[in-house]
């Protein structure tokens, strides 16, 4: 229909979803409710349409498919959308984890419901089109849209502190962001496009892939976000609403990775091997500084914002090894950390739901009440910490294994970040699930109900299944990082020609 | 004496002014032998007329024509500029109807006001030498001295009308005083003569003065930095819907001036005035973001957003360049939009017949009145520069047309002081979004209705079909450069 694909579909879909709650009534319980059910309808078919993406989508190549483009600003700057092994994955992570948000809020949110929905579908829209853009301009375009909803989320339906939260989130990821916009057109006048795969096959000079990189990387860090410009990321995960921290974890942090192995490696090869030392030493920082940060944190959601950060150190340390094993620990870790991350705040939200509360003081000896809970909650911490069998364990391994290559001295650091990971998650779990329970409010709490063992099973399974049979993540990013992995050692080693240097031996 | 018709100069070119000029006269005539009871009248009949002068400006082929002994130029840039400018004018006149009735001040002579600034502003788009540069630039101003004064019994808008008198025959002199150096220094005053003459021969010091001078004048008649000091004082004091025509129309007049003259009469010296473009657009971003950052009254926040506005604006002609202009002329037309559908806005804001100005005022829109807040919200997201709004595609091509003209410490500034300015635009969004609902305000009245609908179209729909607005600009800025 008008030329549009099922890429396109998925773009279109939640913003149907959206304009329809808009036509919803006002706040009656009737009105809620059709709501919630139209917002979770609108997601679970979105959801499914990924998936027939997905079946139309060709694991076996490293090239763009279901390639759609639509004439937009101008010949060279196209509305053009396509999936690669890189960012199928997590338009299927995106898509997979929206309804379990809907879900999440079906009871918690029960002022200005309408609005609510909107925003979130509004920001699915969003987060798929940066997975799915072919042109850096629209690539750009919904990478900074999703501040827009975000900013509404924490700051309408967020906690105490919500108004700073959303401020300091909005003004510190545009402050990032407006720099790569000027990259983007320095890239443009250079090569006569933003076109992403025409630029994927773009040799830009090596002075000014330098300037690219650095305005690239101001807005990749701050939303990954790295050491030192991670503050933002405490105050928005604490202050947002459970479901806002879901996306915030599991998908936002995703599109700083994504855009390292979208525009900052491809594009800027030598710029990128330039900078690497940097990037690992911020990586190293950020992974034992924010750890031990999180271990005297007393806030359940503080603690995992934290280790949010130090997980996306290893997500950085891995794209940064530029080599094979690096990069698909790093992308692994994306995706398990974007699970196991997520369900974690959805475990924060179900006990926040009952007792309104996140200080881990208030809270022990959970699991005489929550048998189930205490159940899941370890899976995710397990898989949080890095455990053999458990999808964290496979992303961490191989980042390491990457960096050890790259650098033993930095895998020799980073590997105090899984030492300091098991004390800090393992301790909140013994604070709060362990113990006797002794507070009286606690007394008469109760286990999870249907509609959260709902929420919460699938994502058990998938941290499991994936720990103990990553293949199917593995094998759709392999033959993207391997392309990527030739077009930058043939960059580099033209560099290296062109500078007259005898190539060395990798 | 009888003029034969063969010597009459060719009119035809000069339609749309035509038919205002005459239009307005009607319109006087019949107000003044009507009496008050014409405003009605009056404000249908100068609507009519500006929509029949837009028809006819859109029905112009855009090819390059010069009459009146080539002081009078029409060509693709006029085109878009003049109709820009009767856009504004006509919503500022649905804008004011509602607001001057019930403020017992509807009289016709403000629709013929607006009409004859709209001449003004229409000769100035139009231009194609100094002398009627500034026939049309006063034209444009006594009006707009008048309307400034339109509330007579309110102290603040006397002080408003007299305050921008004042300010604005200083400067009118000192463009007057720069053209006369101009002229003197290269013997014409048109402008095709002044890019031959300075072909010829090097630019000397009273020339550069002579621009200097020039760039003073135009750069108030901007509101830009170091000349916008009578903005904030003229914004808040004049009738909210003469502020809304202030912000829109003028601003597109003066921008179209300001192009007309460093592009159409010094494209060869821009060495001499870009250092001066640039300084006013630094100066007038960064104004435009800090100062706001403290305002209570959403006039004078408006205000502090029109000016750093002119300087992204203007961060498109430092440019000098073809790709600058078109940027120069997405910013007006996405400007225009912007602050018409904010004024739309602040113009409902009413209870109980009184009028409500502050910031504070819009607290909890978003509960009272969803659609008006999410218009309004639109409005500041896009004036933020924030995707997929169609701010940000302004504020994109003139910044990439400084990058192309390797401007970029001017474009990192502009960046930054954008994302400045987001957070006074972000405190509106809050207030409205955040913060616990105050009363209702009354039903909108209908023409404010028209305005917010269609300016909010254009701001939240502009991403998806951009090209025939940027293929607009890009025509009207190639027939600038198309000689050269």
């Amino acid at each position: 229909m008008f030329g549009l694909g099922i890429l396109s579909g998925l773009l279109i879909v939640p913003l149907c979803g959206a304009a329809f709650i808009l036509t919803l009534g006002d706040e009656t319980e009737a009105a809620k409710r059709n709501a919630r059910w139209a917002a979770l309808a609108t997601t679970i078919a979105t959801f499914l349409l990924s998936l027939v993406a997905w079946g139309r989508f060709d694991t076996g190549t490293a090239s763009f498919q279901l390639v759609e483009s639509h004439v937009w600003l101008s010949e060279a700057t196209r509305f053009k959308l396509g999936v690669d092994g890189f960012s199928m994955p997590l338009i299927l992570l995106t898509t997979f984890l929206m309804p379990f948000c809907i879900g999440a809020s079906w009871l918690s949110v029960d002022k200005r419901v309408k609005e609510y929905y909107v925003a979130f579908l509004v920001l699915e829209t969003t987060m798929i089109g940066v997975f799915q853009a072919l042109d850096l301009v629209l690539f750009y375009l919904f990478f900074e849209a999703g501040l827009i909803p975000m900013f509404l989320i924490i700051g309408i339906w967020g906690g105490k502190r919500r108004i700073y939260a959303s401020f300091k989130f909005f003004l510190y990821t545009l402050l990032g962001s407006v720099l790569m916009l000027l990259a983007i057109m320095a890239m443009y006048w250079q090569a006569g496009t933003t076109d992403i795969p025409t630029l994927l096959h773009t040799r830009f000079p090596v002075e000014m892939q330098t300037w690219l990189w650095l305005a690239f990387f101001a807005s990749f860090a701050v939303k990954m976000p790295m050491w030192p410009v991670h503050t933002w990321l405490p105050d928005a995960h604490v202050e947002a609403p459970t479901a806002g921290s879901v996306i915030l974890a599991g998908i936002l942090l995703k599109m700083g990775g994504y855009g390292f192995i979208r525009v900052s490696l491809p594009m800027f090869p030598d710029a990128s091997q330039a900078f690497a030392p940097m990037v690992f030493a911020l990586s190293v920082i950020a992974i034992i500084f924010t750890s031990l940060i999180a271990m005297v944190q007393t806030d359940i959601k503080k603690l995992i914002a934290y280790s949010s950060v130090a997980h996306m150190g290893f997500v950085t340390l891995g794209l940064f090894t530029l080599n094979e094993q690096g990069i698909q620990g790093a992308l692994f870790l994306m995706i398990s950390h974007g699970i196991v991350s997520g369900a974690l705040f959805l475990c924060v939200g179900v006990v926040y739901d009952r007792m309104h509360t996140r200080e881990i003081a208030a809270y022990g000896g959970l699991v005489k009440r929550m048998p189930l809970y205490a159940a899941a909650m370890m899976v995710f911490t397990m898989a949080n910490v890095g455990l053999p069998g458990t999808s964290g364990f496979v992303g961490e391994f191989l980042a390491m294994m990457g960096a050890f290559r790259a650098n033993p001295t930095v895998a020799f650091f980073s590997v105090f970040g899984i030492i300091l990971s098991a004390g800090y998650a393992l301790w909140l779990y013994a604070r709060v699930i362990y113990g006797k329970l002794e507070k009286p409010n606690l007394q008469g709490i109760l286990d999870l109900d249907l509609r959260e063992k709902i929420i919460i099973a699938p994502l058990v399974a998938l941290t499991i299944y994936y720990g103990v049979h990553p293949a199917p993540i593995l094998d759709t990013f392999a033959p993207s990082t391997e392309a990527l992995m030739q077009s930058m050692k043939t960059a580099l080693s033209n560099t290296q020609t062109a500078a007259a240097i005898p190539p060395v031996a990798r | 004496m009888i003029v034969a018709p063969s010597v009459l100069p060719a009119l035809w070119p000069a339609l749309p002014e035509l038919i205002l000029a005459v239009g307005v006269l009607v319109l006087v005539l019949y107000g003044s032998f009507r009496g008050e009871r014409s405003a009605e009248g009056v404000n249908v009949g100068a609507l009519l007329l500006l929509i029949l002068a837009l028809f006819v400006v859109m029905s112009q082929s855009g090819a390059k024509v010069t009459t009146l002994n080539g002081s009078f130029i029409v060509d693709g840039f006029s085109k878009v500029m003049k109709a820009l400018i009767l856009l504004g004018s006509a919503a500022s006149i649905l804008l004011a109807r509602d607001y001057f009735q019930r403020a017992r001040i509807d009289r016709f002579e403000f629709p013929i006001l607006i009409i004859l600034c709209t001449l003004g502003m229409m000769v100035m788009a139009s231009a194609n030498d100094l002398i009627s540069l500034y026939l049309g630039l006063e034209l444009q101003s006594l009006a707009a001295y008048v309307i400034a004064a339109f509330h007579r019994d309110n102290l603040k808008s006397t002080e408003a009308g007299l305050k921008y008198f004042v300010l604005g025959a200083l400067s009118s002199g000192m463009l007057l005083y720069g053209s006369s150096l101009v002229y003197g220094f290269t013997g014409t005053v048109s402008f095709p003569g002044i890019v031959a003459a300075l072909n010829d021969t090097n630019v000397g010091f009273g020339l550069v003065l002579g621009i200097v001078f020039v760039a003073a004048g135009v750069a108030f008649k901007l509101a830009a930095v170091p000349f916008h000091m009578w903005t904030p004082d003229v914004y808040e004091g004049s009738p909210t819907p003469v502020t809304a025509f202030f912000a829109s129309a003028p601003k597109m007049a003066a921008m179209a001036m300001t192009v007309r003259i460093f592009i159409g009469a010094f494209p060869d010296v821009t060495a001499v005035w870009q250092q001066i473009i640039v300084f006013v657009a630094i100066a007038s971003m960064a104004l435009g973001s800090f100062a706001a950052i403290g305002q209570r009254s959403i006039k004078r926040l408006m205000a502090y957003s029109s000016i750093g506005n002119v300087g992204y604006a203007l961060v498109g002609l430092a440019a000098g360049s073809q790709e600058g202009i078109r940027g120069v002329v997405i910013y007006m037309i996405i400007y225009l939009a912007m602050t018409l559908g904010a004024f739309a806005v602040i113009l409902s804001l009413r209870r109980g017949g009184q009028m409500f100005e502050t910031v504070d005022d819009l607290s909890g829109l978003s509960r009272t009145h969803p659609v008006l807040a999410f218009c309004l919200a639109a409005m500041m997201f896009s004036l933020a520069g924030i995707p997929p709004l169609a701010g940000f595609f302004a504020k994109y091509y003139v910044f990439a047309a400084a990058i192309k003209a390797d401007l970029v410490a001017l474009a990192v500034i502009g960046v930054v002081t954008s994302v400045i300015g987001a957070f006074y635009y972000l405190r509106l969004v809050k207030v409205m979004y955040f913060d616990e609902p105050v009363a209702a305000y009354e039903p909108m009245a209908p023409g404010l209705r028209i305005v917010l609908g269609l300016t909010s179209v254009v701001v939240v729909l502009f991403w998806i079909v951009p090209a025939p607005l940027v293929g607009a600009a890009g025509t009207a800025a190639r027939s600038l450069f198309a000689g050269s």
